[in-house]
């Protein structure tokens, strides 16, 4: 944010020296007019202030129901446990199984969606001619607009059977399918991001590489990137967020099978699937069950917050000033 | 000052050669995108045209693929994203133009910028359990539009503050000062001058907001539950369905009949989407024009 | 004029940005080991013409070049050249200082490392820093940002950078007129060290600075349609002195601007 132009603060409120010295006022300023713009003003503040509303909120709500399912499991047991079975006895709360499959299918989808992402900035920023961006970044937008729950249709009932072709002793739910689509769907988030990064970065940098003899390819990775590199950042950070964050398609593809695990052909169950399945079922407001998922959420919440903070301060942070 | 031999390995030819290769990797990344996305279209059309037929629009679900249809959601799509457009608008843009307009420079609106900001990371199935705790339980509002609309609202709300304020900021100054000049105090300037001027990029933003909202099933499952409905809401308090929570349970059965009916809803939600999608970039290429005249 | 080797030589050379003629028919030599500038209003196509010396015009896509440029002997818009191999033979200072976002050091060693340096990079970088008349002043924070030195430093390191990569000539598009009078005092005394080993075109629109640091000067001039050319090229205090076209004289003596 810039320069900024300051606007005078109500003009009206200042006391003209004509009504001081007794005098009939050339133009008066009716009051309902003044009242108007306080109300106005007023609208205003409360909008922006509903933002603050909305956090309290998230937190008040998740952490008022969280308590009462630490009232009855202890956080270190939650936090530690390696076995969750809310529903099937014996009970077990650990969440860590859930956890993982979040992060199995987030690495997975970071793992394509990283590389992929950052060429295909690359390639907008500094190799395609303009015509073509103009074709490419509309198809990106159309990437990053499908609702997530068409991109799960998309990993259970063409990626699977595919991968099955290579894998035949594959289950039809697992965490590689739905992490590879995850991939494709937060290409744009990262391209987009890591684009404007290296777009900011000045053209008279990219001549200098160039007048010292230093190839496309050059120019790109070793002056823009670098250059640009806080931004490319923020922007893995914001995707792989995302990812942690995303429901459908890992409740549609992924499985409902907690299940501590590294191999990524496993039937898997992450965080926000378990919420979706408990959502769907009939557990009575006020169980343990139905507690759990605030928990899950909870815990949710403060990871993609963590992510948040982190890439706002990795801007701040390395932000150059060229 | 005598200059040096020289003594560079220049490898040109190397070079030239790595130079190609990264422009293909560089390519290729492009094109993987590309490439999903069409196959994605594909397979969905090639699934889903088959069952296109005009009595999926009209009638209720079914437990037998071939009757079943998405009248429930898409009423319950209609309902909801038109309250949440209500609330979410006049919201949005005031809260934009509170943070462009009005607010001072201080510790503050430091706090609401970064909360925002913050607010448009949380994961929509986070906002999904605020609903339900908060607009369900606490305000007992129950499983309804109402509930549904008010938690896609908190949900869209930060996206629309940002194309608003996007939009009030590319307002010349040089139109503020004109305004002020005339004897206009501060909401007359908002109100005369920044808000219309700014109106076709809120519209545009305000549009892109709600056809993310459109496609959004996690928050709808969270506070709807999987429901089976044969009426369409007729008022705010009841209960309701939608779009995308129809394709996911219809994706989420074993049989065949009915995944390719997902692939069926799909394409009308695809169809909506990309016809809102259509229409914001339409107003946006028209207002460029415009504003470069 | 002097009698020296020819280095750089523009034969009818025209430029084009896409369908806009920016110079026409231009011919010019640069010789060895001689300051040439290129005066003339703003306009009239110096920078277009220093860039086409090293290719840099290569990267607006609209650009198309008509005549020839050739640099010992041989046409660089040959199919054959590698333009990358030819900018590291043509180095180019520019208008602004513009240092990448690294240390010093690095700043300096980047066309070293690029162009695959074989020796020392540590010394190449501190025998470029002397060459630029910097090294006193920085060899303790090598490691610092570049962008924590003044703008007069920065464009001393810009210098430097080039310098590294040994070229034979140096392109320099106004490289003093982002600085303040001692800044600019400095860079012009370096280009008049530097001259007695590299070859040094130089753009300015200041013309005391082109009497002061050339050894030849270029007049080019633009008419209506906007196309720049070549009125004259001569010794410097031939030109300044006694001019020969009376449009030189027109411009030397600020009859028009």
């Amino acid at each position: 944010m810039g320069f900024e132009i300051r606007r005078p603060q109500l003009l009206a409120a200042r006391p003209s020296p004509a009504s001081a010295a007794g005098e009939a006022p050339l133009f008066k300023r009716s009051s309902s007019r003044e009242w108007e713009g306080r109300a106005a003003r007023y609208f205003f503040f409360l909008c922006a202030a509903l933002s603050i509303f909305t956090t309290v909120g998230i937190v008040v709500s998740l952490f008022s129901q969280a308590l009462a399912f630490f009232g009855e499991v202890s956080v270190w047991e939650f936090l530690t446990g390696t076995r969750w079975s809310p529903i099937l006895k014996p009970n077990s709360y650990g969440v860590l199984p859930l956890v993982g499959g979040t992060l199995l299918v987030s690495a997975l989808a970071a793992l394509v969606a990283l590389p992929l992402g950052l060429g295909t900035a690359i390639f907008l920023a500094e190799y395609a001619p303009d015509r073509l961006r103009r074709v490419i970044k509309p198809v990106l937008e159309i990437l990053a607009g499908i609702p997530t729950v068409v991109y799960g249709y998309f990993a259970l009932t063409f990626v699977t059977p595919l991968l099955q072709i290579v894998f035949p002793d594959m289950i039809v739910f697992n965490a590689l399918s739905a992490g590879l689509v995850m991939g494709i769907m937060i290409i744009p988030m990262v391209s987009s991001l890591s684009e404007d990064a290296m777009m900011a970065v000045p053209r008279s940098l990219r001549q200098a590489a160039y007048a010292l003899g230093a190839t496309r390819m050059e120019v790109s990775l070793r002056v823009v990137v670098p250059a640009a590199l806080s931004g490319i950042v923020a922007s893995f950070i914001l995707a792989i967020s995302r990812a942690i964050g995303e429901t459908m398609l890992v409740t549609i593809a992924a499985g409902a099978t907690p299940n501590l695990t590294w191999n990524p052909l496993d039937s898997i169950q992450a965080m926000t699937a378990y919420i979706v399945q408990v959502s769907l079922g009939e557990a009575a407001h006020g169980s343990l069950e139905y507690n759990t998922i605030f928990a899950v959420g909870l815990l949710l919440f403060m990871m993609t917050l963590l992510m948040s903070l982190l890439g706002q301060w990795v801007v701040h942070r390395w932000r150059e000033e060229y | 000052m005598a200059a040096p031999p020289h003594t560079f390995d220049r490898k040109a030819r190397f070079r030239r050669a790595q130079g190609v290769v990264f422009y293909f990797l560089f390519l290729g990344a492009v094109l993987v995108g590309i490439v999903g996305l069409v196959t994605l279209l594909v397979q969905i059309l090639l699934q889903g045209v088959p069952w296109l037929s005009w009595h999926l629009l009209t009638d209720y679900p079914s437990r037998h693929p071939e009757q079943a249809g998405l009248r429930a959601a898409i009423f319950g799509t209609v309902w909801i994203m038109g309250l949440t457009a209500v609330l979410a608008v006049p919201i949005g843009v005031g809260a934009a133009v509170y943070l462009e307009e009005y607010a001072p420079r201080n510790w503050f609106t430091r706090i609401l910028e970064i909360n925002i900001s913050n607010l448009a990371g949380v994961p929509s199935i986070v906002y999904g359990l605020l609903g339900l705790g908060l607009f369900v339980q606490i305000m007992s509002l129950g499983k309804t539009v109402l509930a549904g609309a008010m938690t896609l609202t908190l949900l869209v709300l930060p996206i629309v503050i940002l194309a608003s304020r996007e939009a009030v900021r590319a307002v010349p100054s040089t139109y503020r000062e004109a305004a002020y000049a005339l004897g206009a105090d501060q909401w007359q300037v908002v109100k005369g001058v920044v808000l219309p001027a700014s109106a076709p990029g809120i519209l545009t933003g305000t549009i892109l907001a709600m056809s993310r909202a459109i496609g959004e099933a996690a928050p709808i499952v969270v506070i709807s539950g999987l429901v089976y409905l044969t009426f369409v809401p007729a008022s705010p308090l009841d209960r309701f369905t939608a779009l995308p929570l129809q394709i996911f349970n219809w994706a989420a059965r074993p049989q065949e009949g009915f995944r390719d009916l997902a692939a069926a809803g799909i394409i009308v939600l695809l169809v909506v989407l990309l016809s809102m999608n259509a229409v914001s970039i339409l107003l946006r290429n028209r207002y460029q024009t415009k504003s470069e005249e | 004029m002097d009698r020296r080797e020819v280095v750089l030589k523009a034969d009818r050379l025209r430029v084009w940005y896409g369908s806009f003629l920016a110079i026409k028919d231009v011919d010019f030599q640069a010789k060895v080991g001689m300051v040439t500038a290129l005066i003339g209003p703003s306009g009239c196509g110096k920078s277009t013409l220093l860039r086409s010396f090293n290719r840099m015009n290569d990267l607006i896509p609209s650009v198309k070049i008509g005549g020839s440029v050739e640099f010992r002997g041989r046409n660089i818009y040959d199919s054959s050249v590698d333009p990358t191999e030819l900018r590291s033979r043509i180095g180019m200072v520019f208008q602004k200082p513009n240092p990448f976002p690294k240390s010093i050091f690095d700043n300096v060693a980047f066309g070293l490392r690029v162009n695959g340096y074989t020796g020392d990079i540590y010394e190449a970088v501190e025998r470029s820093l002397r060459q630029a008349a910097l090294w006193e002043e920085v060899k303790d924070r090598l490691n610092k940002s570049a962008f924590a030195l003044s703008g007069g430093q920065q464009q001393r390191l810009c210098i430097a950078r080039a310098l590294a990569v040994e070229p034979e000539v140096v392109l320099m598009d106004e490289p003093a007129s982002a600085l303040d009078p001692i800044a600019t005092l400095a860079i012009e005394q370096l280009i008049r060290e530097l001259s007695r080993v590299y070859t040094i075109v130089i753009v300015t629109h200041n013309m005391q600075q082109a009497a002061r640091v050339s050894d030849e000067t270029a007049f080019l001039m633009v008419d209506d349609d906007r196309a720049g050319y070549l009125v004259e090229h001569g010794d410097t205090q031939q030109i300044f002195t006694n001019p020969k076209d009376e449009r030189t004289e027109a411009y030397i003596t600020g009859r028009f601007s």
